[in-house]
């Protein structure tokens, strides 16, 4: 589904992304480790789309199609949905219009018209129960106020509504307590199929006890210098990062 | 001749059609002497360094239309709030329409300037109010003072409420190929009373118009006011708007600009707080284009102790557009424990967009909270692509992020409907369909 070529990127003329490869199949959770700075939310904003991020070599690509010239926007009507470390505050739109506006504008893209109303409520009541959220947050304005956890659980009920093909998920568990940690994880879960894939991006081992991952790799220098199962996760949380990096070194 | 001539020269018609025995005509006099004194005011003054007034002053402008022209309701629904039932004071080319105003007398005094300066029931009021707050020393003021012969006059009496909003709405029809309107309104809310307006100025044709409109309003203790100015119109439309404000003890007045058209557009806003615990709000959401100008001038005047004001203008400058804002705060020295907030914040979507913004604080008392900020910036492009990850395309991130923007000004509006039709405008204005009603 994703594949990831020898990519490199930088930002203002800094190279943070020096040579991923990565291969991302239907079906498949992965997660991409590291310490701060190794580059793990650039990686995820270059797959998204971001501008500010050149890629000076290399190519992503979603299901043999190169993403080079795809605007963020093109990516996600593709099916790219990235759950964002500091989801931003838009006052003045609800949730519940601005996944109207997300939504129908994807339908457009692909030729389709808009949702009707109707069927729109329904699956915003289906997905706010999924992710247990309470009609009046509905109503809100979009992350205005919302709580850190709050903010989190906004991200996968809006990645519940948009059924993405390959989910990112940057830091989702940072700020999130154990019980808000378990019904994202539990969303996330459920959303599941062997038609999509979810990446995610963590710091700690946490997450993947209620997410489970097929895969993991570790994020150093803008490389992915590990991979390995699940049991990887654990020798981190355990070790630390440090036994990489000289790894890395060496 | 240019046009301080031609309007010293009709002043002399303009008399032989009043009567000028009325108190009120020494008062129009008086005014005319001052701005034959001083004209125009040019950039060398200071409160007019960015807003130029020179090419207007080269427009041979009609100064009285010849004759009355029709306008079907159908034309000019739009303009109106029509959701809502609302009672209309309207002008067709500075010349009142009954056809399409609804006023009343009915335990309130919702009708016309021109009955309140010419009939004897209403002298006492006018000698009280009448060019009482408004300055005698600002020219175009004068000018105003000394053509006023119509506008809108309301007096709300003690313990009133209108049962609907009053539109004011002023339009030109473009007859005339170009056309100067200097409407004058009075507003009187006494104690316990409270009143909301809506007041429009459009131009229905592409022809010169120049409106320099006074309104004073008077909220007397407990009153509540709430004002809205929509100014939305045509490309060879300018405003200059005059608006004097006095308040007493406890009254609440919020004066919302919305400023989205017009070709030059001043706005010369002044509060007078003139008793305690008083509450003064000025709020404007600007999003201009083209080569669109808006100056805003706002000044308030800390007269007495325990008052407070809030400020908060927000702007979207595009193309060549350029904006003003000049908030100027004044804390005599007995207002102590004053509260006055003032915000300014601007997006410039454009190379060639300019704002210009400046906080005049002259505060004398020492015990007073008051706090400006302004900022000029760019839109967020964190803030962007959380949007365009979403699949909202760039154009339609940009509207909302600027809609979200400026919305907090919006949150105080409370006629609901007024408030979607902004929302709708706005949307026009940044040029997109979101799909739901902002």
């Amino acid at each position: 589904m994703l594949k990831i070529t020898d990519l490199h990127a930088s930002v203002e003329d800094k190279e943070i992304l020096r040579g991923i490869n990565l291969e991302v199949n239907a079906g498949e959770v992965h997660a991409i480790m590291g310490p701060n700075g190794s580059g793990k939310s650039t990686l995820a904003s270059v797959i998204a789309g971001k501008e500010e991020f050149e890629v000076t070599q290399g190519t992503v690509a979603l299901d043999g199609e190169d993403l080079e010239d795809a605007a963020p926007e093109e990516r996600a009507h593709k099916g790219v949905f990235l759950s964002f470390q500091y989801p931003v505050e838009i006052p003045g739109v609800s949730v519940t219009n601005f996944m109207k506006t997300a939504i129908n504008e994807s339908r457009k893209a692909r030729g389709l018209e808009d949702m009707p109303a109707n069927k729109m409520l329904k699956l915003i009541r289906e997905k706010s129960e999924l992710l247990e959220i309470d009609r009046k947050f509905l109503s809100r304005s979009l992350n205005e106020g919302f709580s850190g956890g709050e903010k989190k659980r906004n991200e996968i009920f809006q990645m519940a509504m948009l059924e993405p093909k390959l989910a990112i998920l940057d830091e989702t568990d940072s700020g999130l307590d154990i019980d808000a940690l378990r019904i994202v994880a539990n969303g996330v879960n459920k959303l599941k199929s062997s038609d999509n894939a979810v990446i995610v991006i963590t710091h700690y081992q946490r997450l993947l006890e209620y997410i489970v991952p097929d895969y993991v790799h570790v994020l150093h220098n803008g490389k992915i210098v590990k991979s390995g199962g699940k049991e990887l996760a654990l020798e981190l949380e355990e070790k630390g990062y440090d036994w990489i990096k000289q790894e890395a070194t060496v | 001749m240019d046009l301080k001539e031609k309007l010293i020269s009709s002043f002399m018609m303009f008399e032989n059609n009043i009567d000028i025995e009325h108190p009120v005509h020494d008062v129009r006099t008086e005014a005319m002497k001052n701005f034959e004194q001083k004209g125009f005011p040019s950039r060398k003054d200071e409160a007019w360094k960015y807003t130029s007034l020179n090419k207007i002053q080269k427009v041979d402008f009609s100064i009285f239309p010849k004759e009355v022209n029709a306008i079907e309701y159908k034309d000019v629904k739009k303009y109106f709030i029509n959701e809502i039932d609302t009672y209309k004071i309207v002008f067709v080319d500075g010349i009142y329409s009954s056809f399409l105003s609804e006023t009343t007398h009915d335990g309130v005094d919702i009708c016309l300037m021109s009955s309140a300066l010419t009939k004897d029931m209403y002298k006492p009021i006018i000698d009280v109010y009448f060019n009482k707050v408004a300055s005698k020393d600002e020219s175009l003021t004068s000018l105003n003072t000394a053509f006023s012969r119509e506008g809108a006059y309301i007096y709300i009496p003690k313990n009133k409420m209108p049962k609907k909003p009053v539109e004011i709405i002023h339009f030109a029809t473009g007859n005339e190929s170009t056309l100067m309107l200097q409407p004058r309104n009075l507003i009187i809310v006494e104690e316990n009373a409270e009143l909301q307006v809506i007041e429009r100025h459009q131009s229905l044709t592409s022809n010169e118009v120049l409106t320099n409109c006074v309104t004073e309003i008077f909220a007397a203790k407990n009153a509540i006011i709430d004002y809205y100015k929509v100014q939305n119109d045509t490309e060879n439309s300018s405003l200059i708007d005059n608006t004097y404000i006095d308040q007493k003890d406890k009254s609440v007045v919020k004066v919302h600009t919305f400023s989205f058209g017009g070709k030059m557009t001043r706005n010369n806003l002044n509060f007078y707080q003139n008793g305690e615990y008083i509450d003064s709000t000025m709020k404007g959401v600007t999003i201009l284009g083209e080569k669109q100008h808006v100056d805003h001038h706002t000044l308030v005047h800390h007269i007495e102790p325990n008052c407070e004001s809030h400020q908060d203008y927000k702007g979207i400058y595009g193309e060549r557009s350029t904006g003003v804002f000049n908030g100027k705060i004044i804390v005599d020295k007995i207002a102590q424990k004053t509260n006055a907030f003032q915000q300014n914040n601007n997006i410039l979507i454009s190379d060639q967009a300019t704002i210009n913004t400046k906080p005049q604080l002259e505060i004398f008392a020492d015990d007073v909270k008051c706090s400006h900020g302004c900022t000029i910036g760019q839109l967020d492009e964190d803030a962007l692509f959380y949007l365009q990850s979403r699949g909202i395309p760039k154009k339609e991130a940009r509207a909302l992020l600027m809609y979200a923007f400026a919305n907090n000004v919006l949150e105080s509006v409370r006629i609901p409907e007024l408030k979607t039709r902004i929302n709708k405008l706005i949307a026009k204005k940044l040029g997109v369909n979101l799909g739901f009603d902002l």
